[in-house]
C-alpha cells in the first residue's frame, strides 16, 4: 500500500501589518513618556556615590532651595513657614497623594536654612517625611 | 518627422522595507532616549515631637563645622575616612546610631558628603541633629 503524499502547505507569517504594530508601539512610547514639566531655580547639585533612584516622577514634590535662602515649590517662591501647609495639602490630595519629597538644594546652601525646611516637613508629617536629597552621580 | 511616444513605465514605491525602516527608527530612539531619572540620597525624617532616649554608648556624634571639618569621637577626620570608621563601629555594635550635627553655616555640600559616607558604609540608623544657631 502506498501513502499518498500530502501536498506541501505554504507556511508564511504575514508581515503586512508589521509596520502598523511598530507605529502603534512608537505612538505608545511617545504618549506615555513624561518629560519634566517645570524647572525650579538655578542651583548646583552636590555629588554623591551611594544614591538611589526616585520611584518615578509622579506624586513627587520638589522643593528647590538655593544658597540665597530662597525656596521654590511648583515654580513659585514661597516663604519657609508656608512649606508645612503646602506639603500637608499635597499629602491629603485625593487624586495624587504625595509619596516622596525631592529636595533640590544648592551645594552652597547653609545648613541653618535647610534645617528650617526639615522642621517644616516634620510639621507636615506623613509622606512628607520621606525625603530624597537630589544629587549628581559623583565621578569615581 | 514623428517623435515616438515613450512607453509608459511602471512606477511603484517598494514598501516591503518600510517595516525595517520603522523598526530601525524605533530601536534608535529607544536606545538614545535617556529618561532623566531623579536620583539622590533617601532619608526618612522623624515626625514632630517624637523623641527617644538613647544611651550614650549607642550613639556616635558626627560634628560637621562650617569649614567642612568632621569630628568623630573627639577626633578630626577627613570626609573619605568616615566610611571605614563607620563600618568598624557597626561591626562592633550593630545598634549604633550616627547623629550628624552641623553648624548653621555649614555648607549643604559637606552634609551630603557625610551622609553619602554613612550610606556607603551601609549605616541605617542615622539621626539628623538640629544645627546650633
Amino acid at each position: 500500500m502506498k501513502f499518498s503524499k500530502k501536498s506541501r502547505a505554504e507556511a508564511g507569517i504575514p508581515t503586512a501589518s508589521m509596520p502598523d504594530i511598530i507605529f502603534m508601539l512608537l505612538i505608545f512610547f511617545m504618549v506615555s513618556t513624561v518629560f519634566k514639566e517645570f524647572r525650579g531655580i538655578p542651583i548646583r547639585l552636590p555629588a554623591a556615590r551611594q544614591i538611589e533612584k526616585l520611584p518615578g516622577k509622579r506624586n513627587v514634590a520638589y522643593i528647590w532651595a538655593d544658597d540665597k535662602d530662597r525656596v521654590s515649590i511648583d515654580d513659585k517662591f514661597v516663604e519657609i513657614q508656608e512649606i508645612s501647609r503646602l506639603m500637608y495639602d499635597k499629602c491629603n490630595d485625593d487624586i495624587a497623594p504625595l509619596r516622596i519629597v525631592s529636595m533640590k538644594i544648592d551645594e552652597r546652601a547653609n545648613m541653618g536654612h535647610i534645617s528650617k525646611i526639615h522642621e517644616e516637613l516634620r510639621e507636615a508629617g506623613g509622606a512628607a517625611l520621606n525625603v530624597n536629597y537630589s544629587t549628581k552621580t559623583a565621578s569615581k | 518627422m514623428m517623435v515616438d511616444k515613450k512607453k509608459k513605465r511602471e512606477s511603484e514605491i517598494p514598501t516591503s522595507s518600510l517595516a525595517d525602516i520603522a523598526f530601525l527608527m524605533l530601536i534608535f530612539f529607544l536606545v538614545t532616549t535617556t529618561i532623566d531619572v531623579d536620583k539622590g540620597i533617601g532619608l526618612v525624617l522623624p515626625p514632630k515631637g517624637e523623641t527617644k532616649e538613647v544611651s550614650k554608648k549607642n550613639i556616635t556624634n558626627l560634628l560637621v563645622n562650617a569649614d567642612g571639618k568632621v569630628m568623630i569621637d573627639e577626633q578630626i577626620v577627613d570626609i573619605p575616612v568616615i566610611k571605614g570608621l563607620v563600618q568598624r563601629k557597626i561591626a562592633e555594635n550593630p545598634k549604633i546610631i550616627f547623629s550628624v550635627k552641623t553648624d548653621a553655616s555649614t555648607k549643604y555640600r559637606y552634609y551630603v558628603q557625610v551622609l553619602d559616607q554613612l550610606k556607603q558604609a551601609k549605616a541605617t540608623r542615622i539621626s539628623i541633629a538640629e544645627p546650633e544657631q
